[in-house]
């Protein structure tokens, strides 16, 4: 089902006409509105005027989180506060919070992109959705949220934690879908077989996202609860979950591109770089009224695809997300994402792929140490299997790394599990 | 005789052994023989106690990875060449012995091995 076939199916000309038509109008509005950007724009020798359409985007100087920073709280706000109805804001892991705001307009284009998200995995007005991302300052719950109540359907604010009220709500009420991180659906995942109440379950759908996961993640989570699960992407600088999402061919994420355009730039170079190559993914807000972004670095790698999908969208695609550049960990020169160890633990099939990534420097020398939880179904009472399998472990960590790294085997559900978002790596060289 | 151990995976964390002895202390379980098998990073504790099924159940609610293996049971005599003559009369029936332990009993001390195929070990001690 398509929730805005007028929008998610225009042909590429009509698309680019509407952006650049809203380009135009959300450069002078920003302009005239927001007196950091005024001042970017002059310093670059930049009036509104000079940009005419999409293909001068790249005349306009970037945005970065340190903008956001230096603005701290309001100060890239384009409304008086009387207009702003909403307030979220994302916890940095490095100084203050980042704060964002939302018009009325803002939240109604908000709860249309995650209806159309929605629209991609089926959801309906009479499918009943469990929202279990965390609500509160966090885009994720009340973003979901207003979406599934958009779209008709029924919604249960779960939020996040109480795994046990969770269970109980989703087998009580039927629940056929649920909104949530994919790390705390796998957690969900174990505790459901551990009770093993699969069959009292209504489950038909996952719409995961608020952090990267792999195709082996979304496979194990499909075969092992007999669902489908999408992929929902945002952040909250440019809106929240609903940016993007994934349809049934899983061939990429749908960006709502008439709300948001999309480039991809080499994170060296600064530049654009073409279809199917990776880079950092840049988004410019085309209808936000509350915090207009202008080429937004999202620090997320990926690569873009246009061209129309089996599904009918003709939207532009994001591929699967490499990671996110300030995710990249580079030990002994070599470039390593977490999502690398995921994937291949998950492919090994013999371990659960909850990991802890420590790197370290000991001696000048980078070192990585990869924590991995023993699977009680593949438990030996043997030392000797159990030192087997670590070698295992090393051995396929090294071919996916193309480092070694020191394997170590800990008891079940110790590492951290994120009801919010998973700790995969602890950088210890960081001082 | 062929008992059911429980063999428990710990990491090497302060406190850890206690957690364990902890569960079956509440759950009125007796710990009649504990073997501890190291390595640098974790540990497999065995154990044989009052009630296997329960201890495994409750450990398992506990956390811990915990499975239950069968292993061989043989009464010892305290003279000299026990072990040595044991030994012997296994030779040529078992490929290897993964562990060996003891477990008092209140009639005397009983060896405790894990061999890949008990119940045929079994057979062949009863003939001789
Ligand atoms: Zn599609």
């Amino acid at each position: 089902m398509i929730w805005n076939e007028a929008k998610e199916c225009m042909s590429r000309d009509e698309m680019e006409h509407l952006q650049s038509t809203r380009l135009v109008k959300q450069v002078n509005y920003v302009y005239h509105n927001v007196e950091y950007y005024r001042k970017k724009m002059q310093a670059a020798g930049l009036e509104p005027g000079d940009i005419r359409g999409i293909e001068d985007i790249t005349k306009l100087p970037f945005t970065t989180k340190d903008d956001l920073r230096n603005t701290y709280p309001c100060g890239l706000f384009a409304v008086p506060r009387s207009e702003v109805v909403r307030i979220h804001a994302s916890s940095g892991t490095t100084g203050k919070a980042t704060v964002v705001g939302y018009t009325r307009r803002d939240i109604e284009i908000w709860s249309e992109c995650v209806s159309r998200v929605l629209a991609m995995a089926g959801v309906g007005k009479n499918d009943t959705v469990q929202v279990s991302y965390g609500y509160g300052l966090f885009t994720g719950g009340l973003g979901a949220h207003y979406g599934v109540e958009n779209v008709g359907a029924t919604v249960v604010p779960l939020s996040t934690g109480n795994t046990k009220k969770q269970l109980t709500m989703m087998k009580d009420l039927g629940v056929t879908s649920i909104m949530c991180t994919p790390s705390y659906l796998m957690y969900l995942t174990e505790s459901i077989e551990e009770q093993g109440i699969l069959d009292e379950l209504q489950l038909k759908s996952a719409v995961c996202g608020a952090e990267p996961w792999t195709e082996e993640m979304r496979n194990q989570i499909e075969s092992r609860l007999h669902i489908k699960a999408h992929d929902i992407y945002g952040l909250s600088e440019i809106m929240g979950p609903g940016v993007a999402g994934d349809c049934v061919y899983h061939k990429g994420l749908h960006i709502n591109e008439d709300h948001f355009l999309p480039e991809i730039i080499s994170a060296d170079t600064l530049t654009p770089i073409g279809d199917g190559e990776i880079g950092e993914l840049v988004f410019t807000t085309l209808t936000k009224e509350a915090l207009p972004l202008i080429r937004y670095r999202t620090k997320d790698l990926t690569s873009i695809s246009h061209g129309k999908c089996d599904c009918g969208r003709t939207t532009a695609r994001l591929s699967r997300f490499v990671g996110r550049s300030d995710d990249m960990l580079i030990i002994r020169g070599v470039n390593v994402f977490p999502s690398q160890v995921e994937a291949a633990l998950l492919e090994m099939g013999e371990v659960s792929p909850n990991y802890l990534m420590i790197v370290d420097r000991v001696n000048n020398l980078d070192t990585l140490e990869v924590l991995v939880e023993v699977d009680e179904k593949f438990f030996s009472d043997e030392i000797k299997e159990l030192e087997n399998l670590t070698k295992k472990i090393t051995h396929v960590l090294q071919q996916a790394l193309l480092i070694a790294p020191k394997v170590k085997l800990v008891e079940p559900k110790t590492l951290e599990r994120s009801e919010g978002k998973a700790k995969r790596v602890i950088d210890k060289r960081k001082l | 005789m062929i008992l059911k151990q429980l063999s428990v995976f710990v990491e090497n964390k302060e406190g850890r052994m206690k957690d364990i002895t902890q569960v079956l202390k509440d759950s009125n379980i007796n710990i009649q023989t504990a073997s501890l098998a190291d390595t640098t990073e974790y540990g497999m504790l065995r154990l044989i106690v009052s009630d296997p099924d329960l201890a495994k159940a409750k450990l398992r609610e506990a956390g811990f990875p915990v499975s239950i293996t069968d292993v061989l049971a043989v009464k010892a005599n305290d003279s000299i060449g026990f072990l040595h003559d044991l030994l012997c009369k296994l030779e040529g029936n078992i490929s290897s012995i993964e562990y060996m332990y003891t477990l008092p009993t209140e009639d005397g001390p009983v060896v405790i091995l894990k061999v890949a195929n008990p119940e045929e070990i079994e057979k062949v001690l009863e003939e001789v």
